[in-house]
């Protein structure tokens, strides 16, 4: 067992190629023990590839990567009877049923009966799935799949849980109801890495986040440093007809940003009351005046929103 | 060592096992009744003109035959629909490779699995054959073992094939350009010495044919020394198949 905050994975220059193409260019980070990691991107940022060459899946073009000890991906299989995965796409074995599905995956960890019967029952409890142990994968709804998906990566108790996209596809309900479970996970000391693309699921959940784009590190640390370092605490968002003729009719404070993307006029400030009432005398405008968010930070270090990145 | 690698090999051999269990009634149908349905149809039907074959019945020679068949066809279905469900459909195979099993695990597991689908095959019409008297004495239990090397000779071949597929269609050329002539050349239906004989050397080195020539004495009672030759050839075949299917799907599967 590690010790409070000693690192679990180390990853050192990392670089990753596919037909010439670079998608991942040249990472340095470590996770240490207990932390809550998202790595937040734009699809095909390389979060993905990232996390197939962390649990050996795939071997790194170059560089150094370590996760708990053991030399990636040389040691890869002895690493993975350590650590749990949760696939982006649930490949939960549809011939059995949720218990059966425990009970194989178990055996590829190589669990006797014995131990199973005693950690499946507490599995499906986390997982809500106790009344549905003996329902065939195909009963069950795509929130309950996935629970399940994530209580079979806990079947050989993990000293880190890999997630990839885990709420991708679900509605915002269910969305909560997974984020709940892994919020229970990290409270009982389980170290966690997820990739999203959902600023917000990584503003929630995440005490660090890895920002990622085009295989690189944009920015690595806590939502709030993020936010704090890389952006002025508030937002309006303009948009509308006359959003154009609305703010060549202002002069700019010192202080203040302003961004366009798309349709829409970003201005950033400490304080914008005066430009959102400046706003009250003009017809065919939208806004919304917000807090700053990743969002708003993906788009400063990018010039890119990050979803039609 | 080899005793940790044996029981990664049995999760994936026993997470198969178990799937067929539960859909044995449809998985017999294909791999029992079929072959029995041709060996009585073209046994009784083609026996009465054909007579006496290698000095057997026709019905005793053909046995041996659909028998040696059934055993490749169960292996090959296998290594190839099946197998490449799990690969690319349901995603199985990834699922094994994020817990702590190697791909060369999951394949072994998976050839295992496809020799004792042979063997359950060739198993069960050798049981029907010796109720029918068509299979003389113990030297016919001595078919299993050898069913089950047929069956990881062909699974692996078959799962080499699988590497390369894209779709379900791909397996039309293996089968058209494969199998079937491999079926018709192996000795099956007729002795491969009625070839013209610059075919009958080819037929020689087909796997099949190795199958086919082992099995007919045992049926008939005969234990000789060709069964080891034959099995070799079948090993030979086996071992650098499975090596060529872990290196193609590695490359494939965790590039």
């Amino acid at each position: 067992m590690n010790s409070p905050g000693s690192p679990v994975v180390i990853a050192r220059h990392l670089t990753k190629s596919f037909a010439g193409k670079r998608v991942v260019d040249g990472l340095c980070f470590d996770i240490r023990q207990g932390e809550f990691v998202g790595i937040l991107g734009p699809n095909g940022a390389g979060k993905t590839t990232t996390l197939r060459m962390l649990v050996g899946n795939t071997p790194p073009g170059s560089g150094e990567l370590s996760v708990l000890g053991f030399a990636i991906p040389a040691e890869g299989r002895a690493m993975r009877a350590r650590i749990g995965v949760v696939p982006q796409q649930d490949n939960l074995d549809i011939d059995f049923t949720v218990m059966e599905n425990l009970r194989i995956y178990g055996g590829y960890f190589g669990l006797s009966e014995k131990t199973l019967k005693t950690r499946i029952p507490r599995l499906l409890e986390l997982a809500a799935l106790t009344d549905r142990a003996h329902a065939r994968i195909a009963q069950l709804s795509g929130g309950m799949k996935r629970r399940l998906s994530i209580a079979r990566a806990l079947i050989n108790r993990p000293e880190l849980l890999v997630l990839d996209e885990p709420t991708t596809g679900l509605d915002p309900q269910v969305r909560h109801n997974i984020w709940n479970m892994l919020r229970q996970l990290q409270n009982e000391g389980l170290t966690i890495v997820l990739t999203t693309h959902y600023m917000e699921e990584a503003e929630r959940l995440c005490g660090r986040i890895i920002l990622m784009d085009r295989g690189r590190i944009l920015a690595d640390s806590s939502p709030q440093a993020l936010i704090g370092e890389h952006i002025e605490p508030h937002v309006l968002e303009v948009h509308g007809a006359n959003a154009e003729s609305w703010c060549r009719s202002l002069a700019l404070a010192g202080g203040q940003r302003c961004e366009r993307v798309g349709e829409s006029i970003f201005h950033y400030g400490d304080d914008l009351e005066t430009l959102v009432r400046s706003l009250d005398v003009w017809d065919g405008v939208h806004y919304v005046y917000r807090r700053a968010n990743l969002e708003d930070v993906f788009l400063k270090l990018t010039g890119r929103d990050l979803y039609d990145a | 060592m080899m005793l940790e690698a044996a029981k990664r090999w049995k999760s994936v051999w026993r997470r198969n096992t178990w799937v067929w269990r539960k859909g044995a009634r449809t998985a017999l149908l294909g791999g029992f009744v079929e072959p029995l349905f041709n060996l009585l149809v073209l046994g009784f039907g083609l026996g009465g003109y054909v007579g006496r074959v290698s000095g057997l019945p026709y019905l005793d020679f053909l046995a041996g035959g659909i028998l040696a068949t059934s055993a490749m066809n169960a292996a090959t279905f296998e290594g190839l629909y099946l197998a490449y469900t799990r690969m690319a459909v349901l995603k199985t195979w990834d699922g094994m490779l994020a817990a702590p099993l190697s791909l060369a695990d999951v394949v072994m597991g998976e050839v295992l699995w496809m020799g004792t689908k042979s063997l359950i095959s060739a198993g069960l019409i050798l049981a029907v054959l010796a109720g029918f008297g068509l299979a003389a004495g113990w030297a016919a239990l001595a078919v299993l073992p050898l069913a089950f090397l047929a069956g990881v000779c062909f699974g692996s071949i078959a799962l080499v094939v699988t590497s390369f597929a894209r779709s379900y269609d791909f397996f039309v050329y293996y089968i058209t350009l494969g199998i079937t002539p491999m079926v018709l050349l192996s000795g099956v239906f007729f002795p491969s010495d009625s070839l013209p004989s610059a075919v009958r050397g080819g037929s020689q080195c087909l796997p099949l044919f190795h199958v086919v020539e082992s099995i007919r004495p045992l049926l008939a009672g005969d234990l000789g020394l060709g069964l080891l030759r034959h099995a070799l050839v079948l090993l030979a075949f086996a071992v650098p198949a499975i090596f060529l299917a872990i290196w193609r799907l590695q490359r494939r599967l965790t590039q």
